[in-house]
């Protein structure tokens, strides 16, 4: 992520006092501050669309596969941020990239043309959802983030998304959108799906097991390079064709979704 | 080695009005050899309403050890309108490393027409120390083609920990993606072993089931271990399993199938 802050062009603020000069950094433009607050906002644990009640299959693993300390979490947080991470990222990379187009063109051509690749999208994400307790899950998470994006985002093309027929799209397909919509980049989209894919995980574990905050945090950062790997991954497979997204499956996670969905007693939804 | 398989199955009518499957095209090539074969059709199949279809078998024989490092392998399969073509390996492979690292690959690419069926079993993969190999299976069905797919892997000899392995599975109906999944084990798939995608179990499989006169999901079903039974679609159900072990795996594959069928 920080690299392609780095790398992208910089504009000077023209207010002089903002010029102040950080460790010899030089500051961001204000639009790209903008966007980072954006950023900030879509990703924050508190954003109103719903992520807090899932767990991201650890429920399942802390209970069936004795994923209870730091060490087997962390395998567990590779293992589903290098699959179903990895996937969420291109799939976001993907509609935030036919967001962009759409956006560019006149509205009748860019409203049909974004509703077709996105249910392309759809179509292909479904194929690599399996569990029918996941897929209503991530179409349940897909409508919550739109009903939130359409109030704090206001677009023409999140709409369009509002007012798809049926069960409305997948959650990565709609955070694509979503994030586009809060003016970011593509690049920026998968990285954070990515890094979504691991902190629903990581906060669940500390209301599950209590494991110490502190130390599921700090696994968290040592993960950034993997969260790097895998956004940067997304968003170059992101411009291929809806058919070769892709596909890398959890299969012990889609599994112990269709159990845990049988428990009854559960604190998170999934 | 470059081997590069063709077979491909039409239909006929006989005077009886009986349709028989016929095999139209058939190349063996190095390590792909085809070989018809006079079996016995699994008693499951009758559940499939192809009445009077005559099915043509063929096994995969290995013509030469592995995939080894460095071999390609290709194995282009049509199934013609009203065919059934029933394609098994006749034995396990061992996927080896090369002698100089290099990467093995095997393409498949199935296509089955309108009223088709085709029971494809190609047989355990066994991913050995060291291999380095990647799979990519493709299978193209028409409307109203009926599929049973059944994908089994074994990671690693006993013992042993397996190489790099990755196998992509997509299957296709009417144009439209049914599943597609893809399996990365070994370096280069960082967590493959844990509670997210193997959890340490040393065998793994799928049974892909397409068929367009399917009754519906039983409600209950007995609970296999690490066996789930998932709906696709309408007409696709999928049933996917690990194990501590290839022969338990087949146990495991078995009974959820069994499962499905008794009660259908």
């Amino acid at each position: 992520m920080s690299d392609t802050l780095n790398d992208s062009p910089r504009t000077l603020p023209s207010d002089p006092s903002m010029t102040a000069d950080a460790g010899g950094e030089a500051w961001e433009s204000i639009a790209s501050l903008r966007s980072m607050s954006a950023l900030m906002l879509l990703i924050d644990g508190r954003f109103p669309a719903g992520g807090h009640a899932h767990s991201g299959g650890f429920e399942a693993a802390a209970a069936n596969e004795k994923v209870t300390d730091i060490a087997s979490m962390e395998q567990f947080l590779l293992g589903r941020l290098h699959t179903t991470g990895l996937v969420a990222a291109a799939f976001a990379g993907s509609s935030c990239l036919s967001f962009g187009r759409a956006a560019r063109m006149s509205d009748e051509i860019g409203h049909a043309a974004f509703s077709e690749s996105l249910a392309a999208l759809d179509a292909e994400f479904d194929a690599r959802t399996p569990s029918p307790v996941l897929r209503v899950v991530s179409r349940r998470l897909g409508r919550q983030l739109v009903r939130a994006g359409r109030r704090i985002w206001p677009h023409p093309l999140v709409e369009e998304l509002a007012r798809l027929p049926g069960q409305g799209v997948h959650q990565p397909i709609a955070f694509g959108v979503v994030a586009g919509a809060a003016g970011q980049p593509p690049v920026l989209a998968a990285t954070a799906a990515a890094q979504e894919s691991i902190t629903g995980p990581a906060t669940a574990s500390v209301r599950l097991l209590g494991l110490d905050p502190f130390e599921v945090n700090a696994l968290l950062a040592r993960l950034a390079d993997d969260v790097a790997t895998v956004g940067a991954g997304g968003f170059a497979a992101a411009s291929s064709s809806p058919a070769d997204l892709p596909a890398s499956a959890g299969y012990l996670i889609d599994i112990s979704a269709e159990v845990h969905a049988t428990w009854e007693v559960r604190l998170f939804a999934s | 080695m470059r081997s590069h398989a063709v077979l491909d199955i039409g239909s006929s009518q006989t005077t009886q009005g009986v349709t028989r499957s016929i095999i139209e095209r058939m190349r063996s090539q190095g390590a792909l050899v085809l070989r018809p074969t006079k079996e016995v059709l699994p008693g499951w199949s009758a559940q499939w309403n192809v009445p009077g279809t005559k099915p043509v078998m063929v096994r995969i024989v290995a013509g030469a050890a592995g995939p080894l490092g460095g071999d390609q392998l290709r194995l282009e399969v049509t199934v013609g309108k009203g065919a059934f073509l029933m394609l098994g390996a006749a034995a396990a492979n061992l996927v080896l490393p090369g002698v100089h690292g290099e990467q093995s690959r095997s393409d498949v690419s199935i296509t089955v027409a309108e009223g088709g069926t085709l029971i494809w079993n190609p047989g355990l993969q066994i991913a050995a120390r060291n291999c380095h190999h990647t799979t990519l299976s493709t299978i193209d069905l028409a409307a109203g083609a009926r599929l049973y797919a059944r994908e089994e892997i074994a990671l690693g000899r006993f013992g042993e920990e397996p190489g790099r392995f990755r196998q992509r599975m997509r299957v296709i109906r009417d144009g439209k993606p049914v599943y597609d999944q893809e399996l990365a084990i070994g370096s280069g798939a960082p967590g493959w072993n844990s509670a997210a995608v193997t959890g340490n179990r040393r065998s793994l499989g799928t049974i892909v089931i397409v068929d367009p006169q399917r009754a519906a999901l039983p409600q209950s079903q007995a609970m296999v271990a690490d066996t789930a039974v998932m709906e696709l679609s309408d007409e696709a159900t999928l049933i996917s399993s690990l194990a501590p072990d290839a022969i338990e795996l087949g146990r495991r594959l078995d009974a959820a199938f069994n499962g499905l069928l008794a009660d259908a």
